[in-house]
């Protein structure tokens, strides 16, 4: 299993127009990432965790290959990566299931774009569907299911095409506080059968630790890889790795940090956002 | 109409429910706890009026109601008359063109009025159809294009199709051509800008999920934006529906020898009365049956609709 994701001195830059300025010619060059360098390993789980705005989901932009860097390289095992491919499947935050399939036909449909024989793609579509725990759910459609089913399903489309890493943009942001637990220990469970790479992208520092081998904290302005903390936690299923004492001490660490970053960067006005 | 559709849905909402609830017993998968359906729990059902137990007389009451309308119409339309209220001589009372209409239906009459306009909606309507889904989407898909059309196209929206119809004629002659080329034209416009918005503001997460499945722009646009416009699209075609039957029932006045316009006019100058209101009634029975019909049409396509 490959899936080994390089940057190394990503820089990442648009223009903006000034939210309400009198003269609407002058753009500004904002730059969202700035010397970037993440290293993440073959079958791992970053985690990649930041205040808002600082340039998370442009780097997984970036990975996915839907954006091009200004300076700098992106790369999958040795290669530059410069479109999107089959190789890396990615979850976004909002469900994007196709509302006119069922949850199977979803799933039939990216095997069918991955270029999967028609006798096949039923068969490995339900597979996946039973891997996320939906098997009874195959027909129904995008509105008939609920929000974690929803996100469950498009999972499970991501992963059936089997590639080597799977990208998530805060995937479980829209979801109550009980099925996002839920959702994140299926993951990981998920994760443990398949040894697919996962680049996960959050806000919730708990969900980070919980998740990430590795949390990669971000700072802002420009975007920039502050530190990586490795996690050692006991995540069987017997324990609530959550309330143990190590699990604090890695929250708190990182909670420091995004304090620290924020405090240094910017007014009183977005200590609050983190915090 | 509406209340009973609600009625139905609330019924079927919790019958769904129901059966999801044993299947989740039966599945007994921990991860299947959750599922939250999109339907009336039992309390907001009761908030909302719609007891099971009421359910057959509310269903009833809700179809009296409907009936009450049309019933009140057609005695209006038949006692009037009778009563004097209204002149009878130009408002023939409604058995009276109720039998008209079945002699006509049944005397071969009426349907060689039908038959020619039928010919040219069905003709008007698919060409639009045909002309104006490929173009709208090809508009939408091209940016640049769309700016530039969509303008023009509201500049000819909103110019009556009648207005127009005598520079129809005036070009193409006061044959089948014209008429059909009308119906077109009026059809056109709904379907074209229907189609252009539907495609247009197709979301753009299912596009950026066409790219990350490596999608070809042929394939997201057939696969991904055509379907995502449908129901918009749809909404054009009913309008446009209903448009070429009223649109060629006024161009069939000015010019033809046939038709269901023409039949108005006709029996309208000959002072046959009854025929007259025969066929404006035909018209309506069109009209209701092609609306309808593309409604029941669109229900079957977005069944994936919430």
């Amino acid at each position: 299993m490959a899936g080994h994701i390089t940057l190394s001195g990503v820089r990442q830059e648009f223009w903006v127009r000034p939210e309400s300025g009198t003269d609407r010619r002058s753009q500004r060059l904002f730059v969202a990432l700035d010397d970037l360098d993440l290293d993440v390993k073959d079958g791992e789980i970053l985690t990649l965790v930041g205040p808002s705005g600082c340039g998370k989901s442009t780097v997984l932009d970036l990975v996915a290959g839907l954006s091009h860097p200004a300076a700098g390289s992106v790369q999958i095992d040795g290669r530059e990566i410069d479109a999107p491919g089959l190789d890396r499947g990615v979850v976004f935050q909002q469900y994007t299931l196709l509302p006119w399939k069922t949850a199977l036909g979803n799933i039939e449909f990216a095997l069918q774009a991955a270029g999967i024989k028609r006798g096949e793609r039923r068969e490995r579509a339900k597979r996946y569907l039973d891997l996320v725990g939906l098997t009874d759910f195959a027909n129904r459609y995008p509105h008939e299911l609920s929000g974690g089913m929803k996100q469950r399903v498009a999972i499970a489309r991501s992963l059936s095409y089997e590639p080597e890493v799977l990208l998530m943009d805060e995937p479980y942001g829209a979801l109550d506080a009980q099925t996002r637990e839920r959702l994140q220990e299926e993951l990981l469970e998920i994760w443990s059968r398949t040894g697919t790479t996962i680049i996960f992208i959050t806000h919730d520092i708990e969900e980070a630790v919980y998740l990430g081998q590795r949390v990669a904290v971000m700072s802002a302005r420009p975007g920039r890889i502050r530190e990586v903390i490795d996690i050692d936690l006991d995540r069987g299923a017997a324990t609530d790795a959550r309330s143990t004492a190590e699990f604090a001490r890695y929250r708190h660490r990182i909670w420091t940090l995004l304090r620290e970053l924020s405090a240094v960067n910017t007014p009183a006005k977005e200590v609050e956002d983190v915090a | 109409m509406p209340e009973i559709t609600e009625v139905k849905t609330a019924v079927s909402a919790a019958a769904g429910s129901a059966g999801a609830a044993a299947k989740q017993a039966k599945g007994a998968r921990g991860v299947l706890g959750e599922r939250t359906k999109g339907g009336l729990n039992p309390r907001q059902a009761q908030v909302a009026g719609v007891r099971a137990g009421r359910l057959r007389t509310e269903r009833a009451l809700s179809v009296a109601r409907v009936l009450l309308g049309v019933v009140l119409l057609a005695l209006v339309w038949e006692f009037f008359p009778r009563w004097g209220l209204v002149d009878s001589q130009f408002v023939s009372p409604l058995h009276v063109v109720i039998q008209t209409w079945w002699k006509l239906a049944t005397d071969g009459e009426l349907w060689a009025q039908v038959r020619p306009s039928l010919i040219r909606a069905a003709a008007g309507f698919t060409l639009a159809i045909v002309i104006g889904v490929p173009l709208g989407a090809a508009v939408a898909w091209y940016r640049p294009v769309r700016e530039i059309v969509t303008p023009v196209l509201e500049i000819f929206r909103n110019t009556a199709a009648l207005a127009i119809l005598p520079v129809f004629i005036l070009v193409l002659g006061i044959g089948e051509t014209s008429k059909i080329a009308i119906v077109l034209y009026a059809c056109s416009f709904p379907i074209l800008l229907n189609t252009i918005s539907g495609v247009a503001n197709v979301d753009t997460q299912l596009l950026r999920t066409a790219r990350v499945l490596g999608l070809s722009p042929v394939k997201t646009f057939l696969q991904v934006a055509l379907p995502a416009a449908l129901p918009t699209i749809f909404t054009g075609i009913r309008i446009a529906g209903a448009a070429s039957i009223l649109v060629l029932i006024a161009a069939e006045m000015v010019g033809a020898t046939a038709g269901l316009g023409y039949f108005i006019n006709y029996t309208q100058s000959t002072y046959m009365i009854p025929q007259m209101y025969a066929t404006i009634l035909t018209t309506t029975l069109l009209g209701l049956a092609v609306n309808y019909g593309l409604i029941w049409l669109e229900k079957r396509f977005s069944r994936w609709r919430a």
